[in-house]
Order: C-alpha cells, then sequence, then structure tokens
C-alpha cells in the first residue's frame, strides 16, 4: 500500500501539491489524470522520492520514503521518468541489466541473468538486446526503460507518462503489458496518463486532479462520466457507451 | 536520448570468409592487449633505444634506469589523465567537459602560489616535503570539491553554462596566480617555478612513489565502484529509483578527481586538453560505456599515447621538452572540431 499524509510541495511561490491525504491499495493498476499542471507527475515523483515534499509523509509498502535505506527501498519501488537523457553508450541488455542493481550490485548472478531474460521477453525486446540505445526508434527505447524497471522487480513500479511519444500501435501495446504486469506479475503499477481513454480502458482505479488536489477517486466507471469529466478538465466533455469501456469524447464541444 | 554515437556500428553478420578475424580484432580483450602492446614497446623504446652504452654493460644499465622516471611518470600522468576524465564524464553526465577544462589545475597553480604568497617559501621548504605535498593536495580538494560539488550538484545547469563558467573560474584562477606571482620576491618565484612547471623530462622524481601509491589506491576505490558509476552516468533520477545516493557519489568522485589532478600537475604541470582526447579515443575504441571496460582501456589508451608521443619526439625530433606544447595542440584542435562537428550535448 502507498499511503500519502499532508503531503505539500510549493515551487517558489507556485503552490505545486497538496496538502494531500492518499492511500492507493497494493494490486492493480492505478490512472493519476488530470489537466496539465495539476500536480501528478509532482505527486508521483514525490512518491518516487525522486522530489522532497515540503512536508508530510510518504510510505510505500510500509516504508517512508525519506528515511529508509536506499538500497531497501529500490528492492520495493522502482519509478520511471518520462525523460531519460544521458550519454552514456549502453546496449539493450546491458541497459535491462543495470536494473538488477539493487539486488546485485552489479555483480550479475544467475537468477539476475533470467530476471532479465524474463524482462526483455516481456517487452518483446529479445531480438534487440543486442543493439544499442542510439540506434532503436523512440518507441523501441522506451520499451527498454520500461523492461530495465520490470527487471527491477520490485513490487510497486511508478511511470509518469509512459505513453509519451508513441503511436497509436505501441501505446496501446505499453499499456496492455502494464495491464500483464499487474495481472500476471502481481504488480502495483501507478501511471499518469493523459489520454483519458486509456485510463478509462485500462486502470482499475482513477485519480483525478487538479490545482494540487485531488478531486476524485473511483473505478473508471465511477470518475469517467460526463459531469465528472467537464469539471475536472474545463471543457465540455460527453461520455458515451465504448465497446468495454465508457468513452469520453470531447474534440468538439 | 542524445547520445552521440561514438563507437563502431554493430557489425552486420559477417560472412564466413574472414568473420573469425573480425570476431578477434572485434572483442575487447584483444583491443585491449593490441593498445597496451603499444603502450609497451613504446615504454622499451625510451628506454633502451639510442642508449650510447653497449648493451648488457653497467654503463647501459644505469642509463635505462634513469630513463625509468620518466616512464614512470608518463604512467602516472596517463592513469590520472585517464581516469580522472572518465569518471569525471559519468557524474557530469557529459562527453566533452574535463577536470582541466574546467580548470580543475588552475585551481591547483591558484593554490601553490597562494600557499608560498601567504607563508612564505622558506616556510614551505623547512617543512617536510611529502607532508607539505599531502596538505596542498588537501587544500586543493576541500577547494575542488566544494566548488565543483556546488556546481554539478545543484539545480540541473547548462553545459554551455558550465564550459562558461569553467572558462572564466580557470581564466580568473590564472590571472590571481599572475598576480601574487609578481609579488613574489625573485627567490620565492624561482622555487614555485620549479614545483609549477614541471615537464616529463624534468619531473622531481623524489615524488613519483608517492604519486603512483595515491594512482593504485583511487585506481582500487574506482575499480571497486565500477557497477555503481554505469549506474550513476544513468542520470540522478534513474540512479535514485536504482537506489544509489547518487549527490554522495558525485561528491565521492569529484573528490577522487581533484586528488588525481594534483598529483598528475604535481609532477608535469597543467595538460588541458590531454585527458579530453585520450577519453575520447577510449570512447570509440570501447563502444560501450561499461566501467568495467572503459576504465582499463582508458589507462591503456592515455598511456600508449603519452609513451608513443614522448618516444617520437625524444628520439626522433630530439624535443622531448616539448611534448606537453605537442599534445595541448593537437588535443586542442581534435576538441575544437569535436565541438564544431557535434556541437555541445
Amino acid at each position: 500500500m502507498i499511503t500519502l499524509h499532508d503531503v505539500a510541495k510549493t515551487y517558489g511561490d507556485v503552490h505545486a501539491l497538496g496538502p494531500v491525504d492518499l492511500e492507493i491499495p497494493t494490486g492493480g493498476l492505478t490512472a493519476l489524470v488530470g489537466p496539465n499542471g495539476a500536480g501528478k507527475s509532482t505527486m508521483l515523483t514525490i512518491v518516487g522520492r525522486l522530489l522532497s515534499a515540503d512536508s508530510g509523509r510518504v510510505t510505500v509498502g510500509g516504508l517512508d520514503v525519506v528515511t529508509s535505506r536506499p538500497r531497501d527501498l529500490a528492492q520495493r519501488l522502482a519509478i520511471l521518468r518520462q525523460e531519460n537523457h544521458f550519454v552514456a553508450r549502453l546496449t539493450v541488455r546491458q541497459l535491462v541489466a543495470l536494473g538488477r542493481f539493487p539486488h546485485s550490485q552489479g555483480r550479475i548472478t544467475r537468477a539476475d541473468e533470467a530476471a532479465i531474460d524474463t524482462a526483455l521477453e516481456f517487452l518483446d525486446l529479445v531480438d534487440l538486446q543486442r543493439r544499442f540505445l542510439d540506434e532503436l526508434s523512440g518507441g523501441q527505447r522506451q520499451r527498454a526503460y520500461v523492461a530495465m524497471v520490470l527487471a527491477q522487480d520490485t513490487e510497486y513500479v511508478l511511470l509518469d507518462e509512459p505513453l509519451n511519444n508513441l503511436d497509436m500501435q505501441h501505446a496501446v501495446s505499453m499499456m496492455a503489458r502494464l495491464r500483464r504486469a499487474a495481472d500476471e506479475l502481481g504488480k502495483t503499477v501507478v501511471v499518469v496518463v493523459h489520454d483519458i481513454n486509456f485510463a478509462a480502458a485500462y486502470a482499475d482505479r482513477i485519480i483525478a486532479m487538479t490545482e494540487g488536489q485531488i478531486r476524485y477517486v473511483g473505478t473508471p466507471a465511477e470518475v469517467i462520466t460526463t459531469e465528472t469529466l467537464t469539471d475536472l478538465f474545463a471543457t465540455p466533455v460527453t461520455v458515451v457507451d465504448g465497446p468495454g469501456h465508457p468513452l469520453a469524447v470531447y474534440y468538439r464541444p | 536520448m542524445a547520445a552521440p554515437v561514438t563507437g563502431p556500428p554493430p557489425s552486420p553478420t559477417p560472412l564466413a570468409a574472414g568473420s573469425r578475424w573480425r570476431a578477434v580484432t572485434g572483442s575487447y580483450a584483444f583491443r585491449l592487449s593490441a593498445v597496451s602492446a603499444v603502450a609497451v614497446a613504446a615504454a622499451i623504446g625510451i628506454l633502451v633505444y639510442g642508449n650510447p652504452a653497449e648493451p648488457g654493460t653497467r654503463g647501459f644499465w644505469i642509463i635505462v634506469e634513469s630513463r625509468f622516471a620518466s616512464v614512470g611518470t608518463i604512467l602516472v600522468v596517463a592513469f590520472c589523465h585517464g581516469i580522472a576524465t572518465v569518471i569525471f564524464h559519468t557524474v557530469t553526465n557529459n562527453r566533452i567537459l574535463t577536470p582541466s577544462i574546467l580548470g580543475f589545475d588552475a585551481l591547483y597553480r591558484v593554490i601553490q602560489t597562494a600557499l608560498v604568497f601567504f607563508f612564505g617559501a622558506g616556510t614551505l621548504a623547512a617543512t617536510d616535503g611529502l607532508g607539505k605535498v599531502a596538505l596542498q593536495s588537501l587544500i586543493m580538494i576541500a577547494f575542488a570539491s566544494l566548488l565543483y560539488g556546488w556546481l554539478f550538484t545543484g539545480t540541473r545547469a547548462s553545459l554551455h553554462l558550465l564550459l562558461l563558467v569553467g572558462v572564466v573560474l580557470g581564466m580568473g584562477f590564472g590571472s590571481l596566480s599572475t598576480f601574487m606571482q609578481r609579488l613574489l620576491t625573485p627567490s620565492e618565484f624561482d622555487i614555485l617555478t620549479a614545483r609549477l612547471f614541471g615537464n616529463i623530462s624534468a619531473s622531481d622524481s623524489s615524488y613519483l612513489p608517492w604519486g603512483a601509491l595515491v594512482c593504485v589506491a583511487v585506481g582500487a576505490v574506482v575499480w571497486r565502484r565500477r557497477y555503481v558509476l554505469d549506474v550513476v552516468a544513468l542520470g540522478r533520477e534513474t540512479a535514485t529509483s536504482l537506489g544509489v545516493r547518487h549527490q554522495r557519489e558525485v561528491m565521492l568522485t569529484l573528490v577522487l578527481v581533484a586528488v588525481l589532478v594534483s598529483v598528475s600537475t604535481s609532477l608535469v604541470g597543467p595538460m588541458t586538453f590531454f585527458g579530453f582526447v585520450v577519453a575520447m579515443l577510449t570512447y570509440q575504441v570501447v563502444g560501450t560505456s561499461a566501467h568495467s571496460r572503459t576504465l582499463p582501456m582508458v589507462v591503456a589508451v592515455a598511456a600508449a599515447t603519452l609513451l608513443l608521443a614522448y618516444f617520437v619526439l625524444r628520439h626522433v625530433f630530439y624535443a622531448a621538452g616539448l611534448i606537453s606544447v605537442i599534445i595541448e595542440f593537437c588535443g586542442g584542435l581534435i576538441f575544437l572540431v569535436y565541438l564544431l562537428r557535434k556541437g555541445l550535448r
């Protein structure tokens, strides 16, 4: 379980987040949605201990993200940001192998090799594993990063806009894989998504935010309604019955 | 991802003929041995080539022994610049700026000058040689970690800004040194110059064993942390997610860099572009960024480059004193070409 208690963050005099209280139960796929600047990524990076909150306390699986040993935390919680710029030149397999660092401290064991192979297979990267990252397309590279996070084999996986820069085909297969990671590998997956319909189609739980506050928490059926979305995004949204999940239509008011 | 393409593209599936040969030449072990062989050959060349005495006689060995100091100095300097540049590149997440370009050795010069300026050459000469060097190095390390730690761990600055800051700091330190040197008495200035303008043929070889010892110690620490450095190279956020205390690792690495630069600068004086050139060559030869591969290779490449240059200049052109000048000239040109072609990334 991920709990946030009284967590707040300001950048200069811009009020970015909170104070918020939140509990995300173990298991399943949780989507953070909301307009730009709502504080979704801020909240996710605070939970992922990449950003320190001004006040409040965050625990993930019982571990306080500020005071726990980094290595213990890294065996329970992984976070992937949307931008990963580094100049190091690595093959896909080398990158995914670095995901094992919290467990092996770099000395790859047979168990690590197995976890790396599983992660590569899970993201369909087996054929690309010897390629260098700078030779891949944006979508392939994104998959390689997600494979690294899965190789880390943590109970909790946080992803900040994993669909960014992915085309239709790759976005769908990425969400389907995250769904499988939650269902088959039993992970607690939390993602920030911009496309509300992806949240409607794949999430177990939707947390909707505006202006640094949590406004709605519930299942897609509860949150994806005409009134809620129109209020949330401050733009006229009509929710229609889609195939298998509600569908938000907002392209022409 | 803005990784510059620095290695050879992965070879397409080789044809049957010549495939074994390519597999051998493409292997890391082969490349490392080849570069090391060049270094060893150049070292042997420096030791025995043009020896006026009959081989095997006592005079012959005396001359060889006296040349050992030069080879030792070159090895220490090559080790310092090579390792310092590679780990600096890792923690600053770039492949252009090196400690020297950012003014680490200008900082060394200003500290040396300030010590003579404020305490006088007499006090410095009176204190024990090794203790003095250790103290100077400690001051250097403290300053460098403070200054560059502040630069690299604060809010993420752009490379352009860092380059600018480095150049300005280097110039500032240089002018400060020059200013203090003008106020020194001629005898103090003389003592200072002897410390500042070392070169490979005339380095103070009494510090060489200590320099080598420091290199071995730093080398052991860096080698033990090679996997941590691989993770640090992924940037602050990914490294944190993988359970590495990023800021602590960056500070530790900057301290090690300061140690290496002060050892090298105290032996042979500043060499601004040497580290850049050998690191570039290493990335080309190795292909990947895994530190278990780049660290041994950069030492081999740096040693081969410097030994070969020294051999050619000393025994072919009889201009051993010019080695830093030549390396700076060529290195500077390569740096400029690289900047203009690839831009700051």
